[in-house]
């Protein structure tokens, strides 16, 4: 009986995941996600504990006791900080299925020598390679994200670094093709562990390069591999289950990537060996250019004879908390009947969709959230264009200076407002080292501080003068 | 719409008993224990058609919602879950079982926290001003 209870276990489970992933089409929906994702990972735990063969409960118990005291404080991080908190478990996830995989292969070397099939070694070589590289890499990354002191923060680059990791990726898939055609000898065991450690290395030097703005691309890029090693690790266990969802998640991360490329006009390889920001040199400040500073009285005055106004988010906004002062700035130009709407950029923030959820933990309505292509034609009539925190994405030397390193980059048309104002931290240039012309034009108005201290301000200045309600 | 939705899903559910049926009448001629021969085609299908239907599902998914997105593949992604358990439950040498107690942590802490956040986030979106 117990056979035919597992494997439609299994089965019910992979359809409510393609439910769960399907619920995510609507907001509206997308509680049901989390309902069909829990059941169908209930059952396939239950399914899997009953099996005969499972006849040691302790270690599990204990195992999963320490996985719920530490992911429970993981689920109840700050929003800002979720991108870190993303790439760490991208690293959990690379490192169950590394594992695993490890595992299988000393127990099936060791006892089972005949289970070590061409087809099995190769999945497990695969899998391990995918597994330990998003391990370390995704460490890398969630350090990087968190600003630890001792990871460097700019890309670093250095001479020869694609050719050495690549030479690094093609030793350990060469060792890898030794492991799979002798599996079952000494060396081939010894050598095992040297693979790992090859990839573990690859993991951390393919991070080292890559900067903040790119690395909405690579958390997706790694979740996609962290999804791909499960999908392995299913391989080398004849586990359909394990392939089917492994699938689901090496996909998601594929399709995310792909249009974070899309919104950076960038491709793949660009981005993985490109070292965005550290190649191009700042162009400096051309002679004559000033920035036109505003006071918070006079930018609040043109706030309230508006009509339509766009607030552009950016990292700026995440890194200042100002949300929450965004959500009162909303509400006070609501109660004049003003039109408000935020132009998201995919790539603004640290990873897909970052500034949606910190605007939707503010409470502001999804259907004020408009992607950038959706809300360009609208510029034109917008009389504020309030920029909160962004830079590259709202430059408009993408659209015509083929020397910039961002042209042909989609980005949020903010110049073609009748009135912009600009919140920026200093007049340091923005992450990919070049000067924003944004700032320059005409109808900019700059205004400089902290993002939170001077939204504030201007909440305050609109609720002084409105005396509205 | 909802009909429609209802008795497609009866449908899957049906299609997926069949099938079960029938692979368990195949199965249960094969000895239990160990793990039996693979069938290698019929695993890269499998993992062809899943990833098709996963980018045909996430290509519909809501841009406003990338980011729970991400943390609910990632809790799904943990199935490996299922097969740090069975390591862990099994009667194998101590070392193995370290390691599958080591995955079984790690799987199940981002299962726990990427259902939570996601359900954190989710919840976050709401149409009209706070109630």
């Amino acid at each position: 009986m117990i056979g035919f209870i597992v494997p439609l276990a299994y089965l019910i489970a992979t359809g409510l995941y393609i439910f769960s992933l399907h619920w995510m089409n609507d907001p509206k929906t997308a509680r049901h996600s989390v309902f069909a994702g829990v059941s169908a990972m209930l059952l396939a735990v239950a399914a899997t504990w009953i099996e005969p063969n499972v006849v040691h409960h302790l270690w599990i118990i204990l195992g999963i006791v320490a996985a719920i005291a530490v992911g429970v404080p993981l689920a109840r991080v700050p929003l800002t900080a979720v991108p870190q908190r993303t790439a760490l478990s991208h690293a959990f996830g690379g490192a169950a299925a590394g594992l695993v995989g490890a595992a299988y292969y000393y127990l099936w070397w060791s006892k089972t020598p005949e289970h070590l099939t061409t087809f099995r070694t190769t999945a497990l070589i695969a899998e391990n390679i995918l597994g330990f590289l998003t391990l370390s890499g995704s460490l890398m990354a969630a350090g990087k994200l968190q600003e630890l002191k001792w990871i460097p923060q700019r890309p670093l680059t250095y001479r020869g670094q694609n050719v050495i990791n690549i030479g690094l990726l093609v030793a350990a898939a060469l060792i890898g093709i030794w492991v799979i055609l002798h599996p079952t000898t000494l060396l081939a065991a010894k050598l095992f562990p040297v693979v790992i450690g090859l990839a573990l290395l690859f993991g951390v030097l393919l991070i080292v390069p890559i900067g903040g703005a790119d690395m909405p691309t690579v958390i997706a890029i790694l979740n996609s591999y962290a999804g791909l090693s499960a999908a392995a690790l299913g391989f080398v266990v004849d586990n359909k289950l394990l392939v089917t969802a492994g699938a689901l998640d090496g996909s998601s991360g594929f399709i995310l990537a792909i249009i974070m490329c899309r919104a950076m006009n960038r491709s793949f390889a660009n981005v993985m060996f490109g070292a965005f920001g550290q190649v191009q040199q700042a162009k400096q400040l051309e002679p004559g250019k000033v920035y036109k500073p505003e006071t918070i009285e006079g930018a609040a005055q043109v706030l309230e004879q508006a009509n339509l106004v766009i607030i552009i988010p950016g990292y700026g906004m995440a890194v200042a908390q100002a949300q929450h002062k965004v959500r009162d700035l909303y509400d006070q130009l609501k109660k004049r009947g003003i039109t408000v709407k935020f132009a998201i950029h995919p790539v603004a923030g640290r990873m897909p969709g970052h500034m949606n959820v910190l605007l939707a933990e503010a409470d502001i309505p999804y259907t004020d959230l408009v992607e950038s292509s959706e809300i360009n034609p609208d510029m034109p009539q917008c009389d504020v264009a309030l920029v909160v925190g962004a830079n590259d994405v709202v430059n408009p030397a993408a659209r015509h200076d083929r020397t910039s390193p961002i042209y042909g980059m989609p980005i949020v048309e903010a110049d073609k407002a009748k009135t912009i104002y600009a919140i920026k931290r200093s007049t340091r240039p923005g992450f990919a080292g070049i000067d924003n012309e944004l700032y320059f034009s005409d109808r900019t108005w700059m205004l400089f501080g902290d993002a939170k201290a001077i939204i504030g301000d201007l909440v305050k200045q609109l609720s002084d003068s409105g005396g509205i309600h | 719409m909802r009909r429609r939705a209802t008795s497609l899903s009866l449908a899957l559910l049906g299609w997926t008993f069949l099938w079960a049926a029938l692979a368990w009448a195949q199965g249960t001629g094969e000895a239990s224990g160990g793990t039996p021969p693979s069938d290698y085609w019929s695993m890269v299908f499998v993992f062809v058609l899943a990833t098709f239907i996963g980018l045909g599902v996430i290509r519909r998914v809501s841009r406003l919602l990338h980011t729970p997105l991400m943390s609910l593949t990632n809790a799904i992604s943990a199935i490996a879950v299922i097969e740090s358990i069975s390591i862990t439950g099994s009667d194998y040498p101590t070392v193995i079982r370290l390691l599958g107690v080591v995955a079984v942590f790690a799987s199940m802490a981002n299962i726990v926290s990427g259902f939570l956040i996601t359900d954190r986030m989710v919840r976050m979106f709401k149409t009209r001003d706070r109630q």
